[in-house]
Order: C-alpha cells, then structure tokens, then sequence
C-alpha cells in the first residue's frame, strides 16, 4: 500500500511506530515507515549512521538513501534498518549507566610498560 | 559521418536531455515526499549536465563563438530538437514517473550502442553518462511496478498516463535525417526498448498497448507541441531580459 503524504525536514520524529508524527489531525493508517540509514565510506572499516529516512520497503530506502546520503561520493555501501527495530538505552539511567566508569582510569591501557619486542601496538 | 549531420545530432542528443531535466526540475520542492523529491531532482542534474557535455562539444563544431549558453537559452521552440515526449507536462507522479521511465530506457539502450560510436566526444559522453542512467531505469522501473501493482487508484492513474503517454514514444525509433549515418541500429534499438518496457509492465501487471503505427511525431524537425513555448519561456527568460548576465 503506498500512501503518499507531504514530509518536511524535521519531521523524523521518535514516535514508537518509527513514523513522523507532527499532527494526528492528517495522520494516516499509511504513512511511509521511518529508517535508519548507515554508509560505509571509503575509508572507513565500518558502515557509521548518517541519517534517516522515509520509504515503503528496504528496496526503496536503500534507494531512497542512495539519493539523500551519497550525493557527495560518501559512500560506499549502505544499510538500511527499520527504526522501530532500533532499541536504545534510557537517558534518565545515563547516571547508574556511566558514571561509575569515571574514577576507574586504571581500565585505561596506559600504565604497563611495553615490551620493546611488542610492535604496532 | 559529415559535420552538419553531427552538429544537428549532437544538439538533438543535448535537447532531449536539457528540456526533460527542465521538466523534472519543475518537481523541485514539490515531491510528494522529501526523498523522492531529492531523487527526481538528483535525475534532473544529471541530465541537465549530460546536455552541457553535448552542449559544449556542438558548441565547438560550430565555432563562431557559440557557446553552451547560446545553444541553451538562445535558440527558439522550432530550432529544438528534442522528441516530443521530453516536453510533455509532468502531469501527476504517474505521468512524470512513467516518462521517464520510456525516455530513461530509450537512453540507456542508444547510449550502449553510442558508447562504441566512431566519434570519440559522442562516444564519451555516452560512457559517462550510462552509469547515470542505468540508475534512472533502476528507479523508474521501480516506481512502474509500485504504481501498477499498487492500489486501485494508483494503476488507474498509471493506465491514464499510458494512454497520454504512449503515442510520444513512436517518434523515438523514427530517424530524423541527422540519425540515419550516426551508426546507430534503429531496428534494435526499438526491439531492445519495448522488450524491457514488456517485462517492466509485466511485473506491474500492466498490458502492453495495441501494436499502432500511428504515432505522433515533428519534435526531431523542429515541430513540437505548445508545450515547448511555455518550456523556452520560463527557462530562457533571464538570458532574453538580461542578455550576456553571468553570476
């Protein structure tokens, strides 16, 4: 079913079924589900997240992205991923999430002594 | 292969692509969607630019200083020549969709034979501009198949544009004068053309039309429909009101 309805930047809203959600006075039962969008660039090893996007299928956000995130030669690859299926941490637990890594430096690598046999390191 | 023959093939080439990246350019700001927007307007560059290519290289055979401008925006409807579809409106997404669509299709199997032409800027341009088009079938094939396998109103709107549409694309397998010694093969041109719009429709459960000879045609001479004026209008009007303006 495609339904078509006029998105304009910004509205890639964080609604739960990954869809723009600016009024629900013209909301429709069709509206094009939300992506997100991850390029390989040339140089890199790994494919980072550029963006997002509207589209009806995978086909069309890979397209869809083709013309949004790679008019500058960034890339390479893409992927293309539904945002609903995208699960992401709670803000409001960042404190018991991160802040006891703050006083731990002894994690960091940086107080052994490297063997001079030990290259590229 | 004589000059004037090359000149007049060379500007017909340039004008099927400048005045159909016109007129997707007139979807700029208007997509029903954002992305597609931005599609429809990345195809509308790149034709315009394939235009510049042919522009240019026209622009030195003649001499005299002729520029790619002068060829653009100083030439009137009857000194065009584009096919007629090029210049038909955009009507609805269906109507734009499925002209490009024939013309996109028509391009990438004359740039595969062009790409092997006798003469080297022809040759060129079509190398360069194959990886562009191949990307312009890919997407309206696409859109073909959603619209015609998509709901109710979508395949009726698609039918509506067929029927406006499909009288246009005769002209694109009839030779104006210029065409006949460019050692391009008609014949498979036109067989390769409908064999991919017959799978293409097949997919989108769409019926080829009737076999018709008639069709409508003159856009190759220097003929064309109203539609061309309005076209020149808008597109030559600074140039005609500020003549020699630059930015």
């Amino acid at each position: 079913m495609i339904a078509i309805r006029k998105f304009y930047y910004g509205d890639y809203g964080e609604s739960k079924n990954g869809t723009a959600d600016i009024s629900s006075s013209n909301k429709t039962k069709n509206e094009w589900p939300l992506w997100e969008v991850f390029i390989r660039s040339k140089q890199g090893l790994d494919h980072k997240h550029a963006g997002s996007l509207h589209a009806a299928d995978a086909a069309m956000a890979i397209e869809n992205a083709r013309d949004v995130y790679t008019r500058r030669m960034e890339g390479l690859s893409i992927w293309v991923v539904e945002s609903k299926y995208i699960h992401a941490s709670n803000p409001d637990d960042a404190d018991a999430l991160y802040d006891p890594a703050n006083d731990k430096a002894y994690r960091h690598p940086t107080f052994y002594n490297l063997p001079d046999a030990v290259k590229h390191m | 292969m004589n000059q004037e023959s090359i000149i007049n093939y060379t500007i017909h080439l340039a004008d099927n692509a400048l005045i159909m990246g016109h007129r997707n350019s007139e979807w700029c700001g208007h997509g029903p969607i954002l992305e597609q927007d931005i599609a429809l307007s990345n195809i509308s560059l790149d034709l315009i630019g394939q235009a510049r290519n042919y522009y240019q290289y026209a622009a030195t055979v003649i001499g005299n200083n002729t520029t790619e401008d002068s060829l653009a925006y100083l030439r009137d409807a009857g000194d065009f020549k584009n096919c007629l579809l090029v210049e038909q409106p955009n009507g609805d997404w269906a109507q734009t969709i499925l002209k490009q669509f024939f013309f996109s299709v028509y391009q990438y199997y004359l740039y595969q034979q062009l790409q092997y032409n006798n003469d080297d800027q022809l040759k060129a341009i079509a190398i360069k501009s194959l990886k562009e088009v191949t990307y312009h079938v890919r997407w309206s094939s696409e859109w073909v198949i959603r619209l015609g396998d998509g709901t109710e109103e979508s395949k009726t709107r698609l039918l509506k544009a067929l029927d406006e549409l499909w009288m246009f694309t005769g002209e694109l397998f009839e030779p104006a004068s210029y065409e006949l010694n460019m050692n391009v093969d008609f014949d498979l041109l036109k067989e390769e053309w409908t064999k991919k719009i017959q799978s293409v429709f097949e997919e989108a459960t769409i019926a080829m039309p009737a076999k018709n000879n008639w069709h409508q045609s003159g856009g190759k001479k220097g003929k064309h429909s109203e539609h061309l004026g309005y076209i020149l209008a808008e597109m030559q009007f600074v140039q005609r009101a500020y003549p020699n303006s630059a930015w």
